[in-house]
């Protein structure tokens, strides 16, 4: 039995070389197995994410589908053919992009269990849209489809430069407000991030992603020959007391335009939807009361008999039978104009069409639109894609009559506030 | 029955080719034609005093080498051989080796306790002879010393071959009371003692039950202890080997002893002869080891089984020991830095004082500083070089908040010692220092960087100067250039390295020309730091790097022309060629990791193919591999474009995946079909057969090393992701192997770290397989062919989960996993889940994890599962 070698490394590193030409292989090696593995999984989700067809998972705040025109016009899948749509040119392209936004409703009324399931952050004034990265080059587009920005950024497959992932499949779909005082898009939702679709993931996850990815990008660093506009996250908080006070009081870097409530539970579903929400008064919006497209208050319009501040005006699309329909999914109908008006004016079925809300205002019967005195104003302005929702012109005819102030807010979250304790319905009548 | 053998066992070890060559065809025919004969023959010859020593040796060797090998398939056969000879045979054998433990003739004594060893190590698990033990103790008490000694030789090689669990505890407590015995002052022959103290070596891992015994872990320390002070040198070594052993098998038990041990080890450093003073630091090096392990293991709050709390026996030996070791730093020999595989008691000390700052961190920084200042400067190099060596030893284990100031203040005497100091050894040390002063302060996690615009420039130009120095010390300047350019790895677009990046390439090929970079690993260590700098660079230099493979090319193709090469020659060129092709592929996967560099770089891509496939032509092992992973990353790069080279590489591909013998090889083989598969999606069709039958043969061979089974699993989800429904064909092979592994996986006996992480390994492999195949059929007609294998499917996962030993990577493949199970099948796997026992609170606990990878899959497994049930 002879002793034992007891020679230990000296001088030597204790990694060699040739074992971390190895380890990075392997690395590489299952990094693109899991891409593949993704890659399959996203043709999945393709089919997968039209929610509309499936029982959506929040049910008590599920709308019926009854049709869906916008699926069978448009394109089936959403991410994959984004990429192809943005290079795309038209007004068929803009109708297009102009559906991939989730849309928030008005928050006419507040949800059940506002402080456990959503969150709350102040949404930046500013352009709506929907940032693309992709072979190294990023565009923005806005809520009609018309390009924004065509430019480099950091975000990955955004620049022309080494992208350290190294995949062609590295595209980025963003959801931002551009935000033209500070130049920056604030990215207030994550659809794509390297190829991988967060359609059909929780808004607690999106929000979780959007924080601890799009910083390590160096896509919040200041701009530079590769990255030609910030971008940056919002703070978003947990709807409880604080919460809701911090986004309401706190002073943030951009122009607040209202409050912005989004179900933690929620899928990224385009178009309008119930699950993200948006509230504002005059504290946290210069814009409370209704704007045209250059933010100036409706004031020209003269309905005699009303106050002009609290003059209010909707946009409503003439369906085939005369009906005047909301661009909610089933629409909402407001009235309907008689077929010799129709002829008289020349005017077409699907023809949006602007109103004044007369003196007779909006009548309620069980919390549903009983009777509504519209006056016709004229056509709408060419470069208005949708009619208004319903929860926008109620919201809007609150704010003129019995606003939902920021204390109902509070209230609904206060700790007291027992769960079972639904807040009570606000009543709508005249 | 027996057969003589003794001139044939002479003529063996003869000089003469022919008669040898002669002999061992003799010897081997015989035991061919009659095995029992054969070794009884050879026991016979072993056991008779009055053959001549040279053949009973060999006899005995030639019994042992029947009952053991190297190779774990060889081993089984030849222990089921033994098992299945006659027992009169084996009785036979068994009485001659003992037998010879009473032989006068020491060599014939020795042989035999190895023999008895290696059939104990066969028999005892089977619980078969049961004598050996008790028969072998009474000869402890025999009176001849040279029985006595014999015997407790084979009771150490015993303790070597067999477990502990086999052996009862009475026995135990008998063999550990002779071997003490033994090893006792009172025995007055060395050759007694010497024995029983190697012996004791082997057997402290039975002694578990009686270190748990305070009196009894007393006896056996307390009789090391005083072995350390025995006048024979060998007895002192093999004493001071024990308690190095101890230190690390019995840490929790040292506390009382430390203060004597301490003194016993500060004396042998000091005053005893180097093999016993080398021991004597082991120790304390080996006590570093435990308590790294103790502290990391805190680190990361793993609790599982480290209830073995830290002693802080380093922290309280500090004033002592870091004194102690700084002072032996001081005994170089000259010349020890060009010597491959020296070893001495500086070289000892030093790694001893690197392993203490690693283990205590700051504390050790103000006990070596005073040092490191009194003698950097000094006349004497011992001196400066005991400084430096004193100083990179630090280097590592304190926070680089405690370095800092130090390292800013030593750093430009540092780089001017490096040009200036007249002695080898000296800038040696130098230049292996600031590598680690690059290593460990230098990079983006640094707050206050050592290395700016100010000094960069010097540093470069001191390490380029010293790589014209001897080959020892300039393989130091590239090593400390390798971590200058890593810490610089994530440095973003604009490189502080760009000014000098062509200059630091050129300088570097120079080197690896320069004839004698054959020394001190110079040429390896110029194109390891060559890929590092390459690794690290940016688009700013991506223009460089192009231009660098062609250079690497023809280095290559250079490999290539030589003539006849002798064997030595042969063995060069296939160590340079590896090299080569290692950088290669370091630059096609920076290359290939951009569109625009990758587009510029796919122009060279024929070439290089051709290149790598006549170094397969040459056929060496390490070029192979080499080879193979720079092919991996050439397919990654070239896409679809790759399916021109296959017809050629093909073969080389199922030679990499034959490669049982070098497994390293065949898993880096099973790498590159994954990255064929990505590369060429369905075009890969034409070789699955191929490829499919030896992964098969590979999963089935118990000669393959099983860490390349996981990934050929991988490999399967690979190649059916790739070929879709087209995997039909191989479903009825690979289905069973991979239920079958499933199986095995699911309830682990969780024996130790190693076994839960490659029970893991296995589960993360098999479940990749399940999820390439699922999405390869899914929106096929074929669905309905896995319909079959989803109940057990889901009975694996719901093993898994009860088990809960799952880690973070097994447990978001297999939420994965559910989620394609419920894609592709649909309303299928609807129900089948609903009726699992714990597929619904598997998907909660991931819902809820707080691993993003986990919560990722899951939200989509949960998708996916929703559909399926709603339909």
């Amino acid at each position: 039995m002879a002793p034992h070698d007891l020679r230990r490394p000296f001088k030597r590193p204790a990694i060699s070389d040739q074992q971390r030409r190895r380890e990075l292989s392997l690395q590489r090696q299952s990094q693109n197995r899991r891409d593949a593995q993704q890659q399959a999984r996203c043709l999945a989700s393709s089919v997968l994410s039209l929610q509309s067809q499936y029982p959506d998972p929040v049910p008590e705040l599920e709308i019926e589908p009854e049709s869906q025109p916008q699926q069978e016009a448009g394109p089936l899948t959403k991410d994959l053919d984004i990429r192809q749509a943005s290079k795309l040119r038209g007004p068929e392209v803009r109708k297009w992009f102009a559906s991939q936004l989730m849309l928030p409703e008005w928050m006419i009324d507040v949800p059940d269990r506002l402080s456990h399931d959503w969150y709350v952050f102040a949404r930046p004034a500013g352009k709506r849209c929907m940032v693309v990265s992709s072979n190294g080059t990023t565009v923005s587009r806005e809520r009609n489809g018309s390009i924004l920005h065509h430019f480099p950024s950091a975000l990955p497959s955004g620049a022309r430069t080494k992208d350290p992932s190294g995949s062609a499949q590295s595209y980025c779909i963003l959801d931002c407000i551009f935000h033209e005082l500070d130049q920056t898009y604030y990215v207030i939702d994550m659809v794509c991030w390297r190829g991988y679709s967060l359609y059909d993931c929780t808004a607690e996850f999106r929000f979780f992603w959007l924080n601890s990815k799009l910083a390590e990008t160096g896509a919040c660093d200041a701009p530079s020959h590769y990255h030609k506009f910030r971008f940056s996250t919002v703070p978003v908080y947990d709807c409880d007391q604080r919460g809701l006070y911090s986004a309401y009081i706190e002073s943030v870097p951009y122009a607040k335009d209202g409050l912005l409530f989004y179900n933690k539970h929620a899928h990224y579903q385009t178009g309008n939807t119930p699950l993200a929400l948006v509230w504002k008064d005059e504290k946290c919006s210069q814009y409370v009361i209704d704007t045209d497209s250059k933010g100036q208050v409706l004031s020209q319009q003269q309905i005699i008999g009303a106050k002009p501040e609290l003059r209010q005006l909707v946009v409503l699309e003439l369906q085939e039978d005369g009906k005047l329909s909301t661009s909610d999914d089933p629409p909402v109908i407001f009235g309907c104009l008689d077929g010799e008006f129709i002829q008289k004016s020349g005017l077409q079925s699907g023809s949006l069409l602007k109103f004044a809300i007369g003196n007779g205002g909006l009548s309620f019967v069980d919390g549903k639109l009983e009777k509504s005195d519209l006056n016709y104003l004229g056509k709408s302005n060419r470069a208005r894609m949708f009619a208004d929702s319903y929860s926008k012109v109620i919201f809007q005819y609150m704010v003129r009559h019995t606003p939902l102030k920021f204390d109902d807010l509070l209230a609904s979250v206060s700790p007291s506030d027992d769960e079972e304790n639904k807040p009570c319905d606000v009543e709508m009548v005249d | 029955m027996a057969m003589e053998v003794t001139q044939v066992l002479l003529n063996a070890q003869s000089i003469d080719g022919t008669v040898r060559k002669h002999a061992e065809e003799s010897l081997k025919q015989f035991q061919e034609q009659n095995l029992p004969s054969f070794l009884l023959s050879l026991s016979g010859e072993l056991a008779n005093d009055d053959k001549p020593v040279d053949s009973r040796k060999l006899a005995g060797l030639i019994l042992k080498n029947a009952l053991d090998a190297k190779e774990q398939h060889r081993k089984f056969e030849l222990v089921q051989r033994w098992l299945s000879l006659d027992a009169n045979v084996k009785t036979q054998i068994k009485t001659c080796l003992l037998n010879t433990l009473t032989s006068t003739v020491a060599d014939a004594r020795s042989t035999s306790s190895q023999v008895i060893a290696k059939v104990a190590g066969i028999e005892l698990p089977q619980k078969q002879w049961p004598e050996l033990i008790v028969s072998l103790l009474s000869n402890v008490h025999q009176l001849p010393a040279h029985v006595k000694q014999a015997t407790l030789e084979t009771l150490g090689y015993l303790c070597e071959e067999v477990s502990p669990d086999v052996v009862e505890q009475d026995h135990v407590n008998k063999i550990l009371t002779a071997v003490v015995q033994g090893m006792n002052a009172s025995e007055m022959n060395n050759d007694v003692r010497l024995a029983a103290t190697r012996a004791l070596y082997n057997a402290l891992s039975f002694a578990q039950a009686n270190f748990s015994n305070d009196m009894e872990r007393d006896y056996i320390m307390r009789v090391v202890c005083e072995a350390t002070q025995s006048a024979e040198l060998k007895i002192r070594q093999a004493a001071f080997e024990c308690l190095v052993s101890i230190s690390s098998t019995y840490y929790e038990k040292l506390a009382p002893y430390m203060q004597d041990i301490y003194s016993i080890t500060a004396k042998a450093v000091r005053e005893d002869e180097e093999p016993v003073a080398l021991q004597a630091i082991e120790f304390w090096s080996s006590i570093c080891d435990e308590e790294i392990d103790i502290l990391e293991e805190y680190g990361s709050d793993f609790t599982g089984n480290s209830d073995i709390p830290c002693f802080y026996f380093i922290k309280q030996a500090l004033p002592a020991l870091v004194p102690l070791l700084l002072e032996i730093l001081l005994k170089q020999e000259e010349d020890q830095d060009q010597e491959e595989g020296a070893w001495n008691i500086a070289m000892a000390g030093g790694t001893c004082l690197g392993l203490v700052a690693r283990t205590v961190g700051d504390d050790i920084v103000p006990l070596v500083i005073p040092f490191i200042e009194e003698n950097i400067a000094k006349p004497d190099w011992r001196q400066r070089e005991a400084a430096t060596y004193a100083f990179g030893s630090i280097l590592e284990g304190p926070s680089p908040d405690k370095l800092l100031h130090i390292v800013n203040v030593a750093l430009s005497f540092m780089l001017s010692a490096l040009t200036k100091d007249p002695n080898n050894h000296v800038k040696d040390t130098t230049a292996w220092t600031l590598g680690r002063i690059f290593e460990f302060l230098h990079g983006s996690t640094i707050g206050t960087p050592i290395i700016t615009q100010a000094n960069c420039q010097q540093i470069i130009t001191v390490l380029l100067q010293s790589m014209k120095d001897t080959p020892n010390v300039a393989e130091k300047a590239c090593g400390a250039l390798y971590f200058l350019a890593q810490g610089y790895e994530d440095v973003g677009p604009s490189s502080p390295l760009t000014p000098f990046f062509q200059e630091i390439v050129q300088s570097l090929l120079t080197v690896t020309h320069r004839e004698d970079a054959g020394e001190s690993r110079l040429r390896t260590a110029a194109y390891e730091t060559l890929n590092e700098v390459v690794r690290s660079s940016t688009d700013e230099t991506a223009p460089m790097v192009l231009q660098l493979v062609p250079v690497i090319m023809m280095e290559l193709h250079k490999t290539l022309e030589g003539q006849k090469l002798s064997s030595d020659e042969r063995e060069k060129q296939g160590e340079l060629q590896g090299l080569l092709c290692g950088c290669l592929q370091v630059i096609i996967q920076k290359l290939g990791s951009s569109e625009p560099t990758k587009y510029v770089f796919m122009q060279y891509a024929d070439q290089i193919m051709g290149l790598f496939l006549r170094v397969f032509a040459c056929r060496s092992a390490t070029v192979h591999e080499e080879a193979m992973l720079a092919i991996g990353a050439l397919a990654y790069a070239a896409g679809l474009d790759f399916a021109k080279y296959m017809p050629d590489f093909y073969k080389y591909l199922e030679m990499g995946l034959q490669n049982f013998e070098e497994y390293q090889v065949c898993a880096v083989t099973v790498g590159v079909v994954g990255d064929i598969c990505r590369a060429l999606e369905e075009k890969i069709l034409p070789y699955c057969d191929g490829i499919m039958t030896q992964l098969l043969k590979d999963l089935s061979s118990n000669q393959l090393h099983r860490s390349v089974k996981p990934p050929i699993f991988s490999c399967f989800g690979d190649i059916a992701l790739a070929i879709g429904e087209n995997f039909e064909k191989y479903l009825m092979y690979a289905m069973p192997m991979l239920q079958s592994a499933a199986d095995l996986s699911a309830h682990t006996a969780n024996v130790d770290d190693d076994m839960t992480e490659y029970t893991n390994s296995l589960r993360n492999g098999i479940l990749e397989a399940y999820s390439g195949i699922f999405q390869g059929f899914k929106n096929s007609p074929k669905t309905q062919l896995l319909i079959p294998y989803a109940p057990h499917i889901l009975q694996f996962l719901d093993s898994m989960y009860m088990e809960k030993d799952m880690d973070e990577l097994v447990m978001k493949t297999a939420i994965g996993l559910l989620g394609d199970l419920a894609d592709t099948l649909g309303s299928n796997a609807g129900s089948l889940i609903q009726q699992s026992l714990t597929s619904k609170d598997f998907l909660n606990e991931c819902l809820s994890s707080k691993d993003h990878m986990i919560k990722e899959s899951a939200e989509w497994a949960r998708l996916a599962i929703n559909k399926a049930i709603s339909v």
